[in-house]
Protein backbone atom coordinates (compact mmCIF):
# COMPACT_ATOMS: atom_id res chain seq x y z
CA UNK A 1 0.00 0.00 0.00
CA UNK A 2 1.49 3.48 -0.69
CA UNK A 3 -0.07 6.74 0.64
CA UNK A 4 -2.95 8.76 -0.33
CA UNK A 5 -2.94 9.84 -4.12
CA UNK A 6 -0.32 7.44 -5.43
CA UNK A 7 -2.63 4.46 -4.21
CA UNK A 8 -5.82 6.68 -5.02
CA UNK A 9 -4.30 6.42 -8.85
CA UNK A 10 -3.22 2.97 -8.54
CA UNK A 11 -6.60 2.23 -7.43
CA UNK A 12 -8.29 3.81 -10.13
CA UNK A 13 -6.10 2.29 -13.10
CA UNK A 14 -6.80 -1.38 -11.52
CA UNK A 15 -10.50 -0.85 -12.46
CA UNK A 16 -9.68 -0.17 -16.10
CA UNK A 17 -10.30 -3.55 -17.77
CA UNK A 18 -7.12 -5.72 -18.93
CA UNK A 19 -4.83 -3.90 -16.25
CA UNK A 20 -3.97 -6.03 -13.34
CA UNK A 21 -2.78 -4.72 -9.48
CA UNK A 22 1.11 -4.42 -10.86
CA UNK A 23 0.13 -3.01 -14.44
CA UNK A 24 -1.68 0.06 -12.49
CA UNK A 25 1.45 0.52 -10.37
CA UNK A 26 3.54 0.39 -13.20
CA UNK A 27 1.64 2.52 -14.77
CA UNK A 28 1.62 5.02 -11.82
CA UNK A 29 5.54 5.11 -11.70
CA UNK A 30 5.76 5.61 -14.80
CA UNK A 31 3.35 8.85 -14.85
CA UNK A 32 5.18 10.21 -11.93
CA UNK A 33 8.74 10.44 -13.70
CA UNK A 34 6.95 11.29 -17.40
CA UNK A 35 6.87 14.60 -18.84
CA UNK A 36 4.26 16.93 -16.62
CA UNK A 37 3.41 18.05 -20.43
CA UNK A 38 2.56 14.53 -21.53
CA UNK A 39 0.58 13.63 -18.37
CA UNK A 40 -1.33 16.68 -18.25
CA UNK A 41 -2.49 16.21 -22.30
CA UNK A 42 -3.71 12.42 -21.19
CA UNK A 43 -5.56 13.98 -18.65
CA UNK A 44 -7.31 16.95 -20.59
CA UNK A 45 -8.25 13.93 -23.07
CA UNK A 46 -9.82 11.97 -20.80
CA UNK A 47 -12.18 14.59 -19.88
CA UNK A 48 -12.47 15.80 -23.44
CA UNK A 49 -13.35 11.87 -23.76
CA UNK A 50 -16.18 12.23 -21.17
CA UNK A 51 -17.93 15.53 -21.93
CA UNK A 52 -17.02 16.05 -25.84
CA UNK A 53 -17.82 12.60 -27.23
CA UNK A 54 -21.58 11.50 -27.84
CA UNK A 55 -23.33 8.63 -29.35
CA UNK A 56 -24.94 9.49 -32.86
CA UNK A 57 -28.27 9.79 -32.56
CA UNK A 58 -28.85 7.58 -35.48
CA UNK A 59 -26.64 4.44 -34.83
CA UNK A 60 -25.26 4.86 -31.62
CA UNK A 61 -21.74 5.10 -32.86
CA UNK A 62 -19.43 7.21 -30.70
CA UNK A 63 -19.22 10.67 -31.97
CA UNK A 64 -18.63 14.00 -31.94
CA UNK A 65 -21.61 16.03 -33.07
CA UNK A 66 -25.19 14.70 -33.19
CA UNK A 67 -23.95 12.04 -36.08
CA UNK A 68 -21.46 9.71 -36.65
CA UNK A 69 -19.11 10.08 -40.21
CA UNK A 70 -20.68 6.92 -41.33
CA UNK A 71 -24.44 7.88 -40.92
CA UNK A 72 -23.96 11.55 -42.54
CA UNK A 73 -21.42 9.76 -45.20
CA UNK A 74 -23.70 9.90 -48.55
CA UNK A 75 -21.82 6.95 -50.14
CA UNK A 76 -22.66 4.40 -47.46
CA UNK A 77 -25.46 1.96 -48.86
CA UNK A 78 -28.35 2.78 -46.96
CA UNK A 79 -29.72 -0.74 -48.07
CA UNK A 80 -27.31 -2.59 -45.95
CA UNK A 81 -27.39 -2.53 -42.13
CA UNK A 82 -24.82 -4.08 -39.97
CA UNK A 83 -25.74 -4.77 -36.46
CA UNK A 84 -23.11 -4.58 -33.86
CA UNK A 85 -22.64 -4.75 -30.07
CA UNK A 86 -19.81 -1.84 -29.34
CA UNK A 87 -18.17 1.06 -31.25
CA UNK A 88 -15.07 -1.16 -31.35
CA UNK A 89 -16.31 -3.17 -33.39
CA UNK A 90 -17.29 -0.65 -36.10
CA UNK A 91 -13.74 0.06 -36.27
CA UNK A 92 -12.91 -3.36 -36.46
CA UNK A 93 -15.42 -4.06 -39.52
CA UNK A 94 -14.38 -0.76 -41.50
CA UNK A 95 -11.02 -1.59 -41.29
CA UNK A 96 -11.67 -4.81 -43.81
CA UNK A 97 -13.09 -2.19 -46.27
CA UNK A 98 -15.86 -5.46 -46.75
CA UNK A 99 -18.33 -3.27 -45.89
CA UNK A 100 -20.29 -0.52 -47.17
CA UNK A 101 -23.87 -0.08 -46.24
CA UNK A 102 -24.61 1.65 -42.39
CA UNK A 103 -24.57 0.05 -38.84
CA UNK A 104 -26.30 -0.22 -36.17
CA UNK A 105 -24.79 -0.90 -32.38
CA UNK A 106 -26.46 -2.22 -29.71
CA UNK A 107 -24.65 -1.24 -26.89
CA UNK A 108 -23.72 -4.48 -25.84
CA UNK A 109 -25.13 -7.98 -25.94
CA UNK A 110 -27.82 -10.30 -23.91
CA UNK A 111 -26.10 -11.75 -20.73
CA UNK A 112 -29.16 -12.14 -17.81
CA UNK A 113 -25.74 -12.68 -15.80
CA UNK A 114 -25.26 -8.70 -15.82
CA UNK A 115 -28.79 -8.02 -15.89
CA UNK A 116 -29.02 -7.33 -19.68
CA UNK A 117 -32.53 -7.77 -21.27
CA UNK A 118 -33.05 -6.47 -24.86
CA UNK A 119 -34.75 -3.67 -23.60
CA UNK A 120 -31.49 -2.71 -22.16
CA UNK A 121 -29.84 -2.54 -25.61
CA UNK A 122 -30.40 -0.08 -28.63
CA UNK A 123 -33.21 -2.34 -30.18
CA UNK A 124 -36.08 -0.62 -29.96
CA UNK A 125 -34.34 1.93 -31.94
CA UNK A 126 -33.31 -0.81 -34.24
CA UNK A 127 -36.62 -1.93 -34.77
CA UNK A 128 -37.55 1.84 -35.89
CA UNK A 129 -35.22 1.92 -38.41
CA UNK A 130 -36.23 -0.71 -40.09
CA UNK A 131 -39.68 0.35 -40.14
CA UNK A 132 -39.26 2.40 -43.28
CA UNK A 133 -38.65 0.34 -46.04
CA UNK A 134 -35.25 1.58 -46.75
CA UNK A 135 -33.24 -1.02 -45.47
CA UNK A 136 -33.11 -4.26 -47.15
CA UNK A 137 -30.10 -6.64 -45.50
CA UNK A 138 -29.50 -6.69 -41.90
CA UNK A 139 -25.97 -8.27 -41.00
CA UNK A 140 -25.62 -9.37 -37.49
CA UNK A 141 -22.14 -9.24 -36.64
CA UNK A 142 -22.16 -9.90 -32.87
CA UNK A 143 -19.34 -11.48 -31.51
CA UNK A 144 -18.81 -15.02 -32.22
CA UNK A 145 -19.68 -15.94 -28.46
CA UNK A 146 -22.69 -17.39 -26.55
CA UNK A 147 -24.04 -14.49 -25.99
CA UNK A 148 -23.84 -12.74 -29.43
CA UNK A 149 -25.24 -15.62 -30.34
CA UNK A 150 -27.96 -15.53 -28.33
CA UNK A 151 -28.58 -11.70 -29.72
CA UNK A 152 -28.31 -12.90 -33.26
CA UNK A 153 -30.85 -15.05 -32.57
CA UNK A 154 -33.15 -13.14 -31.05
CA UNK A 155 -33.00 -10.12 -33.26
CA UNK A 156 -33.34 -12.88 -35.88
CA UNK A 157 -36.55 -13.92 -34.19
CA UNK A 158 -37.49 -9.88 -34.32
CA UNK A 159 -36.82 -8.86 -38.06
CA UNK A 160 -38.42 -12.31 -39.32
CA UNK A 161 -41.74 -10.75 -39.88
CA UNK A 162 -40.56 -7.88 -41.60
CA UNK A 163 -39.49 -10.06 -44.64
CA UNK A 164 -35.89 -8.30 -44.97
CA UNK A 165 -33.14 -10.34 -45.63
CA UNK A 166 -30.65 -11.69 -42.34
CA UNK A 167 -27.13 -12.92 -42.53
CA UNK A 168 -24.71 -13.86 -39.99
CA UNK A 169 -21.35 -13.50 -40.29
CA UNK A 170 -19.78 -16.84 -41.76
CA UNK A 171 -17.86 -19.05 -38.93
CA UNK A 172 -14.57 -19.41 -39.22
CA UNK A 173 -14.01 -16.45 -36.71
CA UNK A 174 -12.19 -17.94 -33.46
CA UNK A 175 -15.06 -18.92 -31.33
CA UNK A 176 -16.02 -17.48 -28.28
CA UNK A 177 -13.75 -14.32 -28.74
CA UNK A 178 -14.45 -10.64 -29.38
CA UNK A 179 -14.85 -9.51 -32.89
CA UNK A 180 -12.90 -6.62 -32.30
CA UNK A 181 -9.68 -9.21 -31.51
CA UNK A 182 -10.46 -11.08 -34.56
CA UNK A 183 -7.32 -10.48 -37.78
CA UNK A 184 -8.72 -8.04 -40.65
CA UNK A 185 -8.23 -11.16 -43.08
CA UNK A 186 -10.79 -13.46 -40.90
CA UNK A 187 -12.90 -11.10 -40.20
CA UNK A 188 -13.32 -9.83 -44.24
CA UNK A 189 -13.63 -13.36 -44.96
CA UNK A 190 -16.56 -13.77 -42.71
CA UNK A 191 -18.23 -10.86 -44.23
CA UNK A 192 -18.16 -11.85 -47.60
CA UNK A 193 -19.21 -15.34 -46.71
CA UNK A 194 -22.15 -14.33 -44.25
CA UNK A 195 -24.84 -16.73 -44.13
CA UNK A 196 -28.78 -16.02 -44.57
CA UNK A 197 -30.17 -17.35 -41.78
CA UNK A 198 -33.69 -15.68 -42.78
CA UNK A 199 -36.08 -13.85 -44.56
CA UNK A 200 -36.48 -13.64 -48.20
CA UNK A 201 -34.93 -14.73 -50.91
CA UNK B 1 4.29 -40.91 -24.80
CA UNK B 2 6.64 -39.42 -22.04
CA UNK B 3 7.28 -36.04 -20.64
CA UNK B 4 10.53 -35.08 -21.38
CA UNK B 5 10.41 -31.76 -19.74
CA UNK B 6 8.33 -29.89 -17.42
CA UNK B 7 8.87 -26.06 -16.69
CA UNK B 8 6.85 -23.74 -14.69
CA UNK B 9 6.62 -20.34 -13.95
CA UNK B 10 4.71 -18.89 -10.56
CA UNK B 11 2.65 -22.06 -10.91
CA UNK B 12 1.01 -22.97 -7.46
CA UNK B 13 4.33 -23.08 -5.26
CA UNK B 14 6.61 -22.42 -7.45
CA UNK B 15 8.07 -19.53 -8.36
CA UNK B 16 10.27 -21.54 -11.42
CA UNK B 17 11.37 -24.84 -11.86
CA UNK B 18 12.92 -26.35 -14.90
CA UNK B 19 12.39 -30.63 -14.62
CA UNK B 20 14.16 -33.54 -17.26
CA UNK B 21 12.40 -36.14 -16.75
CA UNK B 22 12.81 -39.74 -18.60
CA UNK B 23 10.81 -42.64 -19.54
CA UNK B 24 9.85 -45.67 -16.71
CA UNK B 25 8.93 -44.78 -13.27
CA UNK B 26 9.81 -41.54 -10.95
CA UNK B 27 8.53 -41.14 -7.92
CA UNK B 28 8.66 -37.67 -6.55
CA UNK B 29 9.13 -37.83 -2.67
CA UNK B 30 8.35 -35.40 0.07
CA UNK B 31 6.95 -34.59 3.17
CA UNK B 32 3.52 -33.08 3.05
CA UNK B 33 2.85 -29.81 1.69
CA UNK B 34 6.13 -29.74 0.02
CA UNK B 35 4.76 -29.33 -3.95
CA UNK B 36 4.80 -33.00 -5.41
CA UNK B 37 0.68 -32.95 -6.46
CA UNK B 38 1.46 -29.32 -7.33
CA UNK B 39 3.75 -30.71 -10.18
CA UNK B 40 1.76 -33.93 -11.53
CA UNK B 41 -1.29 -31.02 -11.43
CA UNK B 42 0.25 -28.86 -13.85
CA UNK B 43 0.89 -31.99 -16.34
CA UNK B 44 -2.91 -32.78 -16.41
CA UNK B 45 -3.44 -28.61 -16.89
CA UNK B 46 -1.79 -29.14 -20.16
CA UNK B 47 -3.71 -32.53 -21.41
CA UNK B 48 -6.58 -30.61 -20.47
CA UNK B 49 -7.07 -27.17 -19.37
CA UNK B 50 -8.62 -28.08 -16.36
CA UNK B 51 -6.83 -28.49 -12.76
CA UNK B 52 -8.23 -31.99 -11.18
CA UNK B 53 -8.29 -30.42 -7.73
CA UNK B 54 -9.75 -26.44 -8.30
CA UNK B 55 -12.57 -25.46 -10.61
CA UNK B 56 -11.28 -22.24 -11.42
CA UNK B 57 -7.28 -21.09 -12.49
CA UNK B 58 -7.00 -18.57 -9.40
CA UNK B 59 -5.02 -20.68 -7.02
CA UNK B 60 -2.95 -22.53 -9.74
CA UNK B 61 -0.83 -18.97 -10.01
CA UNK B 62 1.55 -18.19 -7.20
CA UNK B 63 0.38 -16.06 -4.27
CA UNK B 64 1.37 -12.35 -5.62
CA UNK B 65 2.19 -13.41 -9.19
CA UNK B 66 -0.51 -12.16 -11.71
CA UNK B 67 0.17 -14.76 -13.96
CA UNK B 68 0.99 -18.36 -14.21
CA UNK B 69 3.41 -20.59 -17.04
CA UNK B 70 3.19 -24.38 -18.17
CA UNK B 71 6.06 -25.77 -20.32
CA UNK B 72 4.85 -29.73 -21.04
CA UNK B 73 7.76 -31.46 -23.43
CA UNK B 74 6.62 -35.12 -24.76
CA UNK B 75 8.21 -37.31 -26.85
CA UNK B 76 5.83 -39.49 -28.83
CA UNK B 77 6.62 -41.70 -30.98
CA UNK B 78 10.32 -40.18 -31.13
CA UNK B 79 8.77 -37.05 -32.06
CA UNK B 80 8.88 -33.99 -29.40
CA UNK B 81 6.09 -31.61 -29.24
CA UNK B 82 5.71 -29.14 -26.47
CA UNK B 83 2.94 -27.54 -25.27
CA UNK B 84 3.02 -24.04 -23.18
CA UNK B 85 0.08 -22.20 -21.75
CA UNK B 86 0.31 -19.12 -19.93
CA UNK B 87 -2.58 -19.36 -17.52
CA UNK B 88 -4.30 -15.54 -16.44
CA UNK B 89 -7.46 -15.92 -13.86
CA UNK B 90 -10.11 -13.98 -15.52
CA UNK B 91 -8.93 -13.67 -18.99
CA UNK B 92 -8.28 -16.59 -21.49
CA UNK B 93 -5.05 -18.39 -21.64
CA UNK B 94 -2.62 -18.12 -24.13
CA UNK B 95 -1.11 -21.06 -25.48
CA UNK B 96 1.62 -22.38 -28.09
CA UNK B 97 2.13 -25.75 -30.05
CA UNK B 98 6.15 -26.51 -30.57
CA UNK B 99 6.44 -22.73 -29.96
CA UNK B 100 4.08 -21.17 -32.28
CA UNK B 101 0.76 -19.73 -30.91
CA UNK B 102 -2.40 -20.89 -31.65
CA UNK B 103 -5.98 -18.95 -31.34
CA UNK B 104 -7.25 -20.64 -28.42
CA UNK B 105 -5.73 -23.33 -25.40
CA UNK B 106 -8.24 -25.36 -26.79
CA UNK B 107 -6.20 -26.28 -29.85
CA UNK B 108 -3.39 -27.33 -27.74
CA UNK B 109 -5.07 -29.75 -25.55
CA UNK B 110 -5.37 -33.67 -26.00
CA UNK B 111 -1.86 -33.29 -27.12
CA UNK B 112 -0.18 -34.39 -24.16
CA UNK B 113 -2.84 -37.28 -22.55
CA UNK B 114 -2.26 -38.40 -18.90
CA UNK B 115 -4.01 -40.68 -16.85
CA UNK B 116 -3.93 -40.05 -12.70
CA UNK B 117 -4.89 -41.62 -9.54
CA UNK B 118 -5.25 -39.46 -6.39
CA UNK B 119 -6.48 -40.26 -2.80
CA UNK B 120 -9.39 -37.97 -3.96
CA UNK B 121 -10.64 -41.00 -6.33
CA UNK B 122 -12.52 -43.01 -4.13
CA UNK B 123 -15.42 -39.91 -4.02
CA UNK B 124 -15.80 -41.41 -7.89
CA UNK B 125 -17.65 -44.29 -6.34
CA UNK B 126 -18.86 -42.34 -2.86
CA UNK B 127 -19.69 -38.95 -4.01
CA UNK B 128 -22.15 -36.53 -5.30
CA UNK B 129 -23.21 -37.57 -8.71
CA UNK B 130 -21.15 -33.92 -9.79
CA UNK B 131 -17.71 -36.46 -9.16
CA UNK B 132 -18.73 -39.00 -11.45
CA UNK B 133 -19.76 -36.10 -14.23
CA UNK B 134 -16.58 -34.87 -13.82
CA UNK B 135 -14.96 -38.07 -14.38
CA UNK B 136 -16.57 -38.46 -17.34
CA UNK B 137 -16.21 -35.06 -18.59
CA UNK B 138 -12.68 -34.58 -18.23
CA UNK B 139 -12.15 -38.20 -20.31
CA UNK B 140 -14.27 -36.98 -23.07
CA UNK B 141 -11.98 -33.78 -23.26
CA UNK B 142 -8.92 -36.32 -22.65
CA UNK B 143 -10.33 -38.38 -26.03
CA UNK B 144 -11.28 -35.04 -27.64
CA UNK B 145 -10.32 -31.56 -26.97
CA UNK B 146 -13.36 -30.24 -28.29
CA UNK B 147 -15.83 -31.45 -26.05
CA UNK B 148 -14.06 -28.70 -23.99
CA UNK B 149 -15.93 -25.99 -26.07
CA UNK B 150 -19.06 -27.97 -25.35
CA UNK B 151 -18.16 -27.95 -21.39
CA UNK B 152 -17.71 -24.62 -21.26
CA UNK B 153 -20.73 -23.45 -23.39
CA UNK B 154 -22.96 -25.56 -21.54
CA UNK B 155 -21.48 -23.93 -18.23
CA UNK B 156 -21.96 -20.72 -19.70
CA UNK B 157 -25.86 -20.91 -20.86
CA UNK B 158 -26.77 -22.73 -17.66
CA UNK B 159 -25.41 -19.60 -15.96
CA UNK B 160 -26.94 -17.15 -18.14
CA UNK B 161 -30.41 -19.41 -17.94
CA UNK B 162 -30.51 -19.83 -14.43
CA UNK B 163 -30.31 -15.90 -13.94
CA UNK B 164 -32.70 -15.34 -16.54
CA UNK B 165 -35.12 -17.81 -14.61
CA UNK B 166 -34.16 -16.34 -11.36
CA UNK B 167 -34.85 -12.58 -12.52
CA UNK B 168 -38.53 -13.63 -13.72
CA UNK B 169 -38.72 -15.67 -9.80
CA UNK B 170 -37.37 -12.17 -8.42
CA UNK B 171 -39.78 -10.13 -10.37
CA UNK B 172 -42.65 -11.50 -8.79
CA UNK B 173 -44.53 -8.58 -7.99
CA UNK B 174 -44.30 -7.48 -12.08
CA UNK B 175 -45.92 -11.18 -12.06
CA UNK B 176 -47.39 -12.41 -15.74
CA UNK B 177 -45.40 -9.66 -17.17
CA UNK B 178 -41.98 -10.64 -15.70
CA UNK B 179 -42.69 -13.98 -17.31
CA UNK B 180 -43.70 -12.81 -20.21
CA UNK B 181 -40.62 -10.74 -20.75
CA UNK B 182 -37.89 -13.52 -19.57
CA UNK B 183 -39.74 -16.06 -21.79
CA UNK B 184 -39.13 -13.89 -25.04
CA UNK B 185 -35.44 -14.51 -24.66
CA UNK B 186 -35.49 -17.82 -22.65
CA UNK B 187 -36.35 -19.73 -26.18
CA UNK B 188 -33.22 -18.38 -27.12
CA UNK B 189 -31.19 -19.92 -24.27
CA UNK B 190 -32.95 -22.57 -24.88
CA UNK B 191 -32.06 -23.58 -27.86
CA UNK B 192 -28.57 -23.16 -26.60
CA UNK B 193 -29.32 -25.09 -24.19
CA UNK B 194 -30.18 -28.20 -26.08
CA UNK B 195 -27.75 -28.14 -28.48
CA UNK B 196 -24.96 -28.39 -26.30
CA UNK B 197 -26.67 -30.43 -23.76
CA UNK B 198 -27.47 -33.30 -26.04
CA UNK B 199 -23.81 -33.02 -27.68
CA UNK B 200 -22.97 -34.14 -24.44
CA UNK B 201 -25.78 -36.60 -22.98
CA UNK B 202 -24.81 -38.34 -26.19
CA UNK B 203 -21.34 -38.74 -26.21
CA UNK B 204 -21.02 -39.05 -22.28
CA UNK B 205 -23.42 -42.31 -22.87
CA UNK B 206 -21.21 -43.59 -25.95
CA UNK B 207 -18.30 -42.86 -23.48
CA UNK B 208 -19.76 -44.94 -20.99
CA UNK B 209 -20.69 -47.97 -23.09
CA UNK B 210 -16.96 -48.46 -24.84
CA UNK B 211 -16.19 -48.04 -20.50
CA UNK B 212 -18.28 -50.85 -19.18
CA UNK B 213 -16.13 -53.87 -20.63
CA UNK B 214 -12.74 -52.71 -19.54
CA UNK B 215 -14.19 -51.72 -16.17
CA UNK B 216 -15.42 -55.04 -15.88
CA UNK B 217 -12.00 -56.08 -16.48
CA UNK B 218 -9.84 -54.57 -14.39
CA UNK B 219 -12.06 -54.95 -11.44
CA UNK B 220 -11.09 -58.72 -11.69
CA UNK B 221 -7.71 -57.64 -11.86
CA UNK B 222 -7.28 -55.83 -9.06
CA UNK B 223 -9.94 -57.68 -6.73
CA UNK B 224 -9.19 -60.97 -7.38
CA UNK B 225 -10.37 -62.41 -4.15
CA UNK B 226 -14.29 -62.00 -6.30
CA UNK B 227 -14.56 -64.94 -7.81
CA UNK B 228 -17.37 -63.30 -9.90
CA UNK B 229 -17.97 -59.67 -9.74
CA UNK B 230 -21.00 -58.62 -11.88
CA UNK B 231 -19.90 -55.26 -12.35
CA UNK B 232 -22.21 -52.50 -14.38
CA UNK B 233 -21.90 -49.19 -15.44
CA UNK B 234 -25.10 -47.05 -16.76
CA UNK B 235 -25.54 -43.76 -17.67
CA UNK B 236 -28.68 -42.27 -16.41
CA UNK B 237 -29.57 -39.32 -18.48
CA UNK B 238 -32.49 -37.60 -16.11
CA UNK B 239 -34.56 -36.04 -19.27
CA UNK B 240 -37.73 -38.32 -19.61
CA UNK B 241 -37.89 -39.78 -22.89
CA UNK B 242 -33.99 -40.53 -23.81
CA UNK B 243 -33.60 -44.12 -23.91
CA UNK B 244 -30.46 -46.20 -25.27
CA UNK B 245 -28.11 -42.84 -25.97
CA UNK B 246 -25.11 -45.39 -26.25
CA UNK B 247 -25.29 -47.46 -29.28
CA UNK B 248 -24.53 -44.18 -32.21
CA UNK B 249 -23.80 -41.18 -30.87
CA UNK B 250 -24.92 -39.39 -33.59
CA UNK B 251 -28.42 -41.02 -33.59
CA UNK B 252 -28.37 -40.45 -29.75
CA UNK B 253 -28.10 -36.97 -30.22
CA UNK B 254 -31.41 -35.91 -32.16
CA UNK B 255 -33.43 -38.48 -29.70
CA UNK B 256 -31.72 -36.88 -26.56
CA UNK B 257 -32.67 -32.83 -28.22
CA UNK B 258 -35.83 -34.11 -29.21
CA UNK B 259 -37.02 -35.06 -25.23
CA UNK B 260 -35.50 -31.92 -23.86
CA UNK B 261 -37.54 -29.79 -25.60
CA UNK B 262 -40.77 -31.82 -24.52
CA UNK B 263 -38.96 -31.62 -20.86
CA UNK B 264 -38.11 -27.78 -21.01
CA UNK B 265 -42.20 -27.27 -22.20
CA UNK B 266 -43.05 -29.97 -19.59
CA UNK B 267 -41.21 -28.18 -17.10
CA UNK B 268 -41.55 -24.70 -17.76
CA UNK B 269 -43.42 -23.68 -14.63
CA UNK B 270 -41.70 -25.55 -12.28
CA UNK B 271 -38.13 -23.63 -13.45
CA UNK B 272 -40.17 -20.21 -13.22
CA UNK B 273 -41.06 -21.43 -9.70
CA UNK B 274 -37.70 -22.09 -8.85
CA UNK B 275 -35.51 -20.01 -10.86
CA UNK B 276 -33.24 -23.07 -11.78
CA UNK B 277 -32.52 -24.94 -14.62
CA UNK B 278 -34.24 -28.15 -14.11
CA UNK B 279 -33.33 -30.42 -17.31
CA UNK B 280 -29.99 -30.76 -18.68
CA UNK B 281 -26.63 -33.02 -18.49
CA UNK B 282 -26.02 -31.31 -15.23
CA UNK B 283 -28.86 -33.37 -13.35
CA UNK B 284 -27.02 -37.14 -14.86
CA UNK B 285 -25.48 -39.78 -13.62
CA UNK B 286 -23.25 -42.89 -14.26
CA UNK B 287 -24.37 -45.29 -12.11
CA UNK B 288 -22.30 -48.27 -11.06
CA UNK B 289 -23.28 -51.68 -9.68
CA UNK B 290 -21.47 -55.06 -8.44
CA UNK B 291 -23.24 -57.91 -7.91
CA UNK B 292 -26.43 -55.65 -9.15
CA UNK B 293 -26.11 -53.38 -6.12
CA UNK B 294 -25.35 -49.81 -6.65
CA UNK B 295 -21.94 -49.22 -5.60
CA UNK B 296 -22.23 -46.06 -3.86
CA UNK B 297 -23.98 -46.94 -0.50
CA UNK B 298 -23.85 -50.50 -0.22
CA UNK B 299 -20.38 -51.82 -1.68
CA UNK B 300 -17.80 -51.93 1.32
CA UNK B 301 -14.55 -49.50 1.53
CA UNK B 302 -12.55 -52.20 -0.42
CA UNK B 303 -15.02 -52.39 -3.32
CA UNK B 304 -15.21 -49.05 -3.44
CA UNK B 305 -11.33 -48.51 -3.95
CA UNK B 306 -11.00 -51.74 -6.21
CA UNK B 307 -13.78 -49.84 -8.16
CA UNK B 308 -12.24 -46.65 -8.27
CA UNK B 309 -8.86 -48.45 -9.50
CA UNK B 310 -11.05 -50.23 -12.21
CA UNK B 311 -12.30 -46.64 -13.52
CA UNK B 312 -8.99 -45.16 -13.56
CA UNK B 313 -7.23 -48.36 -15.72
CA UNK B 314 -10.17 -48.66 -17.88
CA UNK B 315 -9.98 -45.23 -18.55
CA UNK B 316 -6.09 -45.67 -19.50
CA UNK B 317 -6.98 -48.25 -21.13
CA UNK B 318 -9.66 -46.55 -23.36
CA UNK B 319 -6.81 -43.76 -24.02
CA UNK B 320 -4.35 -45.81 -25.25
CA UNK B 321 -6.52 -47.91 -27.54
CA UNK B 322 -7.93 -44.89 -29.27
CA UNK B 323 -4.60 -43.02 -29.33
CA UNK B 324 -2.72 -44.41 -32.19
CA UNK B 325 1.19 -45.78 -32.14
CA UNK B 326 2.93 -43.76 -29.63
CA UNK B 327 0.24 -42.17 -27.78
CA UNK B 328 0.29 -44.39 -24.64
CA UNK B 329 -0.93 -41.50 -21.71
CA UNK B 330 1.65 -41.13 -19.09
CA UNK B 331 0.15 -42.58 -16.01
CA UNK B 332 0.33 -40.55 -12.73
CA UNK B 333 0.01 -42.07 -9.33
CA UNK B 334 -0.60 -39.17 -6.67
CA UNK B 335 -0.20 -40.65 -3.21
CA UNK B 336 -2.25 -43.35 -3.86
CA UNK B 337 -0.45 -46.24 -2.45
CA UNK B 338 -0.77 -44.64 1.07
CA UNK B 339 -4.48 -45.21 0.51
CA UNK B 340 -4.23 -48.89 -0.61
CA UNK B 341 -3.82 -52.06 1.51
CA UNK B 342 -0.95 -54.55 0.53
CA UNK B 343 -2.70 -56.63 -2.21
CA UNK B 344 -4.04 -53.73 -3.99
CA UNK B 345 -0.78 -51.56 -3.73
CA UNK B 346 1.06 -54.80 -5.34
CA UNK B 347 -1.51 -55.45 -7.64
CA UNK B 348 -1.91 -52.23 -9.26
CA UNK B 349 2.01 -51.43 -9.22
CA UNK B 350 1.84 -55.20 -11.65
CA UNK B 351 -0.25 -53.75 -14.10
CA UNK B 352 1.38 -50.75 -14.64
CA UNK B 353 4.82 -51.31 -14.21
CA UNK B 354 5.15 -51.92 -18.07
CA UNK B 355 3.59 -48.16 -18.89
CA UNK B 356 6.13 -45.73 -21.05
CA UNK B 357 5.90 -43.26 -18.19
CA UNK B 358 4.69 -43.70 -14.83
CA UNK B 359 4.84 -40.78 -12.14
CA UNK B 360 4.74 -41.43 -8.69
CA UNK B 361 4.15 -39.27 -5.64
CA UNK B 362 4.88 -40.66 -2.07
CA UNK B 363 5.22 -38.79 1.17
CA UNK B 364 6.52 -41.85 2.43
CA UNK B 365 8.74 -43.52 0.21
CA UNK B 366 8.23 -47.12 2.06
CA UNK B 367 4.27 -46.79 0.52
CA UNK B 368 5.33 -47.37 -2.96
CA UNK B 369 5.77 -51.16 -4.08
CA UNK B 370 9.18 -52.02 -5.07
CA UNK B 371 7.24 -53.31 -8.51
CA UNK B 372 7.97 -49.35 -8.83
CA UNK B 373 11.12 -48.58 -7.78
CA UNK B 374 12.51 -46.29 -9.94
CA UNK B 375 14.23 -43.03 -10.29
CA UNK B 376 13.60 -40.94 -6.77
CA UNK B 377 13.49 -37.16 -6.92
CA UNK B 378 13.25 -35.19 -3.27
CA UNK B 379 11.10 -32.48 -3.63
CA UNK B 380 11.27 -29.95 -0.91
CA UNK B 381 9.70 -26.27 -0.18
CA UNK B 382 9.28 -25.91 -3.59
CA UNK B 383 12.26 -27.23 -5.46
CA UNK B 384 13.23 -29.96 -7.07
CA UNK B 385 16.19 -32.33 -6.50
CA UNK B 386 17.29 -34.42 -9.37
CA UNK B 387 19.34 -37.89 -7.89
N1 LIG C 1 -1.16 -20.50 -5.58
C1 LIG C 1 -0.27 -20.86 -4.64
N2 LIG C 1 0.69 -20.00 -4.23
C2 LIG C 1 1.59 -20.36 -3.31
N3 LIG C 1 1.62 -21.55 -2.70
C3 LIG C 1 0.69 -22.45 -3.04
C4 LIG C 1 -0.29 -22.16 -4.03
N4 LIG C 1 -1.09 -23.22 -4.16
C5 LIG C 1 -0.63 -24.15 -3.31
N5 LIG C 1 0.43 -23.69 -2.64
C6 LIG C 1 1.18 -24.40 -1.60
O1 LIG C 1 1.62 -25.63 -2.12
C7 LIG C 1 1.61 -26.56 -1.06
C8 LIG C 1 0.87 -27.81 -1.46
O2 LIG C 1 1.59 -28.44 -2.41
P1 LIG C 1 1.18 -29.91 -2.86
O3 LIG C 1 -0.28 -30.07 -2.85
O4 LIG C 1 1.90 -30.18 -4.12
O5 LIG C 1 1.81 -30.76 -1.65
P2 LIG C 1 2.24 -32.25 -1.65
O6 LIG C 1 3.72 -32.30 -1.68
O7 LIG C 1 1.53 -33.00 -2.70
O8 LIG C 1 1.72 -32.65 -0.20
P3 LIG C 1 0.94 -33.98 0.31
O9 LIG C 1 1.98 -35.00 0.55
O10 LIG C 1 0.32 -33.50 1.59
O11 LIG C 1 -0.05 -34.34 -0.72
C9 LIG C 1 0.90 -25.95 0.12
O12 LIG C 1 1.84 -25.65 1.10
C10 LIG C 1 0.27 -24.74 -0.44
O13 LIG C 1 0.22 -23.71 0.49
MG1 LIG D 1 -0.14 -34.30 -2.66
ZN1 LIG E 1 -24.17 6.94 -36.81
Amino acid sequence: MYEGIVQDVIDALGRLPGIGPKGAQRIAFHLLKADPEEVTALAEALVALREQVRFCAICGNVAQEETCGICRDPRRDPAQLCVVEESKDVVAIERTREFRGRYHVLGGAISPMEGIGPDDLRIRELMARLADGVVQEVILATDPNLEGEATAAYLARMIAPLGLTVSRLASGLPVGGDLEFADEVTLGRAFEGRRRIGGQG
Amino acid sequence: MHVTHLGLVDFRSYPQVELDLEPGVTTFVGANGQGKTNLVEAIGYASTGRSHRVASDGPLVRAGAERAVVRVEVSRAGRRLLVELEITPGRSNRARVNRAPVPRQRDALGQVTRVLFCPEDLALVKGDPGDRRAFLDDLLVSLAPRYDGVLTDLERVLRQRNALLKSATALRGGGQRARTAAEQTLSVWDDQLVTCSAELVAARAHLVARLAGPVGEHYRAVAPEDRDPRVDLTYACGVPGVTDTGADPAVGREEVAEAMRAALVARRDEEFARGLTLVGPHRDELVLRLHDLPVRGYASHGESWSMALSLRLASYALLRAEAGPGGDPVLILDDVFAELDTGRRERLAGLVAEVEQVLVTAAVPADVPSALAGRQVAVAGGTVVLP
